[in-house]
């Protein structure tokens, strides 16, 4: 289960350990992302990888290891600055505002991107280069016809394309996608494929997901995450035919 | 060196501590189990301090009048329970903020109607208002009295909690709603009666202090923010916590206000000490909140389980 | 609200605030002097509503101890009155950076922590300066501190006179109003509201939401403590008693039926209020309990609040 880092990985997560009274929910995870590639973290519901996520993105504080990002290591980062150094993440549990458009969504992102805020006098919505950029970001994931829109009346399936269109906004090196499928049915599902797949042409991406028919599409690399512990890391072929997983995992949800 | 004032001050401190806790360990089981902010808990103080005075005023008995007293807050803290907080559990703190805010407004108005607005002073008994001699040392009687009542309640309440089934299903509810309930538990009941305990518990401090200081309007508006004071430093939801921190606090705040004058006098001249002081000592408290918040914002003691 | 003459709220907007800067004329008119005080009194609680919702409306941040900052602006006129220091530029800056400091200083520690855990604190915070102002017998301590002659400005911007007084009040409204609708729609404005709607998801687009927040908070407590100075120089007496948390509950709640979140909404809840107080009053001696009565219906019953309402007028 050795796994090279090779010169040009991305992410690197050294012996990441996370306890919750007891519980490892994260028990000594090794792995490493390269450059450009999707790599996939699977695993039976309650294995760990939400948590893996949330200490990846800096949300929380792993007990011990270290990970690094772009060669540095990224451990005492917060998550503000974890996103500006070019790790953007999207949520599991749809987390962009309701309340506002689509546009002033990715506006919102965009902006981010940008430098500070601490500008308090031009108004945004006069902003026509914020507006562009984020328009473009919108067209990647299929949103630009939509961007007046209300977010709350739009699809579930379209308030996940908005969470990837919000992360590409924020112009990162890499994504870190937390089930971008969740919820949605099978055309919603094949579209995000097909954005994803886009997106992964140019982006690194580790993307913690459930939708076998997408992992086995997408992703270059899989881990396997159960219990805490990563069980195998391999190629997709490997992983399909690795009997070890087979037995905890695939063996009872067959693709 | 006055020893006499030290050891008076001293037990001052556990006075103060002790009714911080009576205030505080209501309230924080009330923020620590549903969520719900009560600005008005200093009215409960304010009703039981009030309720004892009538009940003494009309039969003569300092005891009927704590019974009775304590049975009507803790009835009254169910009514609120029932007919207000318990519609908001789910809001959003704005409103309970807004809701408790208006019913401390209610609770005055009503006091003022009813009583009038001048205070309701509390006569004790003859043989609780003297005083006693330990040793060297001379003490009123009733301010033992308070110490013992606080440190009884105390007691009870720590007996209940960690004893208890009652107190195992209030430590549930804390964590996992949801939980307790699907144990079959009525949740709603067990809401009402934590509510009615943190607002009989309330009352009774009010009760205690009502014969030394007069029951009178509002009394319990500013010294319930110390209370808050005491939740927050000590940890929302900790019982333990809050009587730590009460006990500090009422130190502290004892303390400063007897000795810091005497103390800043070694530092500055009289009159700057003098003018100082009680500004200080007035900070002192906020200050200690400030300092333990700004290296652990969830207060000295949170209670573990982490999810809060 | 784009444009503020287009939509027919934004006419009543226009229209009351026309109304609002001819209204010593009005008053001089119909011969009510006492309506004058009244609404003085009415546009510097706007004001520090309006303050107040910059934070807790826009921003999410509830804070019960916004006041605080109001008694600070008016002790920055009573204090150097006391030593006959009457420079109305001297009142200004005092006022400007005792409360940005002081919001500086509370602020950084109480936006560590959120939901209960601030909303109390930041009415520990009041209480503190609640107590100190108390406790300065020097300053007239529960008797409060009198002041016999207004802050002193240049010949043409004086407020020696009710009028003149009132100018300096109405004009007060105008930059804040302004100000504050600049400000929600800049980008830092949209990072406050961001933060209000979901803070972990702004953290995770890159901002810092922490000195955001706190710089929201700062400029929110010196608008207030401008409010302060005049209310200072309005009363002409200057008590602890303005800054009691009691009165923040009050400033809350006049947000709040005012609309959050909405521009003008907190200056009609203030001006509400502050007719509702009189009315009762007039009424009977135990008009808190009716007003407290009203305040628990309307959480309990129903909310949205003036502003919520008249933005139906636009549907």
């Amino acid at each position: 289960m050795t796994q090279t880092m090779r010169a040009d990985s991305v992410l690197s997560i050294k012996s990441l350990c996370k306890n919750f009274g007891g519980i490892k929910a994260t028990d000594d995870v090794s792995l490493s992302v390269s450059r450009g590639g999707i790599h996939a973290v699977i695993g039976p519901n309650g294995a760990g990888k939400t948590t893996l996520i949330a200490q990846l993105s800096g949300q929380i504080t792993p007990d011990s290891g270290d990970i690094e990002f772009d060669g540095r290591s990224i451990l005492r980062a917060g998550m503000a600055q974890r996103a500006r150094a070019g790790l953007a993440r999207s949520f599991q549990i749809t987390s962009v505002f309701l309340e506002m458009t689509i546009l002033e969504n990715a506006m919102l992102a965009v902006q981010g991107a940008q430098g500070h805020s601490y500008r308090f006098w031009a108004p945004t919505h006069k902003d026509q280069g914020l507006a562009d950029i984020a328009m473009d970001h919108l067209m990647t994931v299929g949103l630009h016809h939509r961007s007046g829109r209300i977010v709350s009346s739009i699809s579930h399936g379209e308030q996940r394309q908005l969470e990837v269109a919000m992360a590409l906004a924020m112009q990162p090196q890499m994504l870190l996608l937390d089930e971008p499928m969740a919820g949605m049915g099978k055309e919603e599902t094949f579209r995000m494929i097909e954005i994803l797949s886009l997106v992964g042409a140019e982006k690194t991406i580790l993307m913690v997901e459930h939708d076998m028919d997408a992992v086995f599409s997408l992703a270059d690399q899989l881990s396997v995450l159960v219990n805490g512990r990563v069980i195998a890391t391999d190629s997709v072929a490997q992983i399909r035919s690795n009997p070890e997983v087979q037995k905890s995992y695939l063996g009872d949800s067959c693709a | 060196m006055d020893w006499n004032l030290l050891i008076s001050q001293l037990v001052n401190s556990v006075q103060l501590g002790l009714l911080l806790f009576l205030l505080a360990s209501g309230l924080t089981l009330i923020f620590g189990i549903m969520d719900f902010i009560n600005l008005s808990h200093g009215s409960f103080y304010m009703m039981g301090a009030y309720f004892c005075g009538s009940i003494v005023a009309a039969t003569g008995s300092f005891f009927a009048g704590i019974i009775v007293g304590l049975v009507g807050v803790f009835f009254l803290g169910a009514l609120v329970e029932w007919l207000i907080a318990r519609q908001l559990y789910k809001e959003n703190h704005l409103d309970h903020v807004l809701v408790t805010f208006g019913l401390i407004l209610v609770f005055d108005a009503l006091v003022h109607i009813i009583w009038g607005p001048s205070g309701l002073s509390i006569p004790l008994p003859d043989f609780l208002n003297g005083q006693i001699q330990l040793g060297s040392l001379v003490f009123p009687i009733y301010r033992l009295v308070i110490i013992f009542g606080g440190l009884a309640v105390a007691g009870i309440l720590y007996l209940l909690i960690s004893r208890t089934r009652l107190g195992m299903l209030i430590r549930a509810g804390a964590s996992d709603r949801d939980m307790v309930e699907s144990l079959g538990i009525n949740i709603n009941r067990l809401f009402l009666f934590v509510f009615a305990l943190g607002a009989a518990m309330a009352g009774f401090a009010g009760m205690l202090i009502a014969p030394i200081t007069e029951a009178t309007i509002g009394m319990g508006n500013d010294i319930i923010i110390i209370a808050f004071v005491v939740v927050i430093v000590g940890g929302i939801g900790s019982i333990k916590g809050a009587f730590y921190v009460a006990l500090m606090i009422g130190f502290i705040d004892t303390m400063s206000r007897s000795y810091l004058d005497d103390f800043l006098e070694l530092l500055a001249s009289t009159a700057a000490a003098e003018t100082a002081a009680p500004a200080i000592s007035a900070m002192l408290v906020y200050v200690l909140m400030a300092v333990v918040l700004a290296f652990k914002p969830t207060g000295l003691f949170p209670p573990t389980a982490g999810n809060r | 609200m784009v444009n503020l003459s287009c939509t027919r709220s934004g006419k009543v907007y226009l229209g009351m605030l026309f109304l609002l800067g001819i209204a010593p004329l009005l008053f001089q008119w119909t011969n009510q002097p006492f309506l004058l005080d009244l609404l003085s009194r009415g546009l510097i609680i706007g004001i520090a509503a309006l303050s107040l919702n910059l934070i807790l409306g826009y921003g999410g941040m509830i804070s019960l101890g916004h006041v605080a900052y109001l008694g600070i602006g008016a002790y920055c006129v009573g204090i150097p009155a006391y030593y006959d220091v009457y420079d109305g530029w001297i009142h200004l800056s005092l006022a400007i950076v005792t409360c940005a400091l002081f919001a500086l200083i509370t602020g950084a520690v109480s936006l560590r922590t959120k939901g209960v855990y601030f909303i109390m604190i930041t009415m520990a915070f009041s209480q503190m300066i609640y107590f100190i102002f108390l406790s300065l017998e020097e300053y007239g301590a529960d008797d409060g501190l009198v002041i016999y002659a207004r802050s002193e400005f240049p010949v043409w911007m004086n407020m020696e006179s009710a009028v003149s007084l009132y100018y300096w009040i109405f004009g007060l409204l105008i930059l804040t109003l302004f100000f504050i609708h600049r400000l929600v729609r800049s980008r830092f404005g949209r990072v406050i509201i961001g933060s209000k709607y979901n803070d972990l998801r702004m953290q995770s687009l890159g901002f810092n939401t922490y000195g955001y927040r706190l710089t929201c908070y700062v400029i929110s407590a010196v608008i207030c403590g401008l409010a302060g100075v005049l209310l200072g120089n309005f009363t002409s007496f200057i008590s602890p008693e303005m800054m009691s948390w009691t009165r923040s509950g009050e400033l809350i709640f006049m947000v709040i039926i005012g609309g959050t979140g909405s521009l003008f909404g907190p200056l009609f809840g203030a001006l509400s209020f502050l007719f509702l107080e009189e009315a009762l009053s007039l009424i009977t001696i135990y008009w808190h309990l009716i007003f407290g009565g009203l305040l628990i219906a309307l959480v309990l019953f129903g909310k949205g609040g003036i502003d919520a309402w008249l933005r139906k007028l636009d549907k």
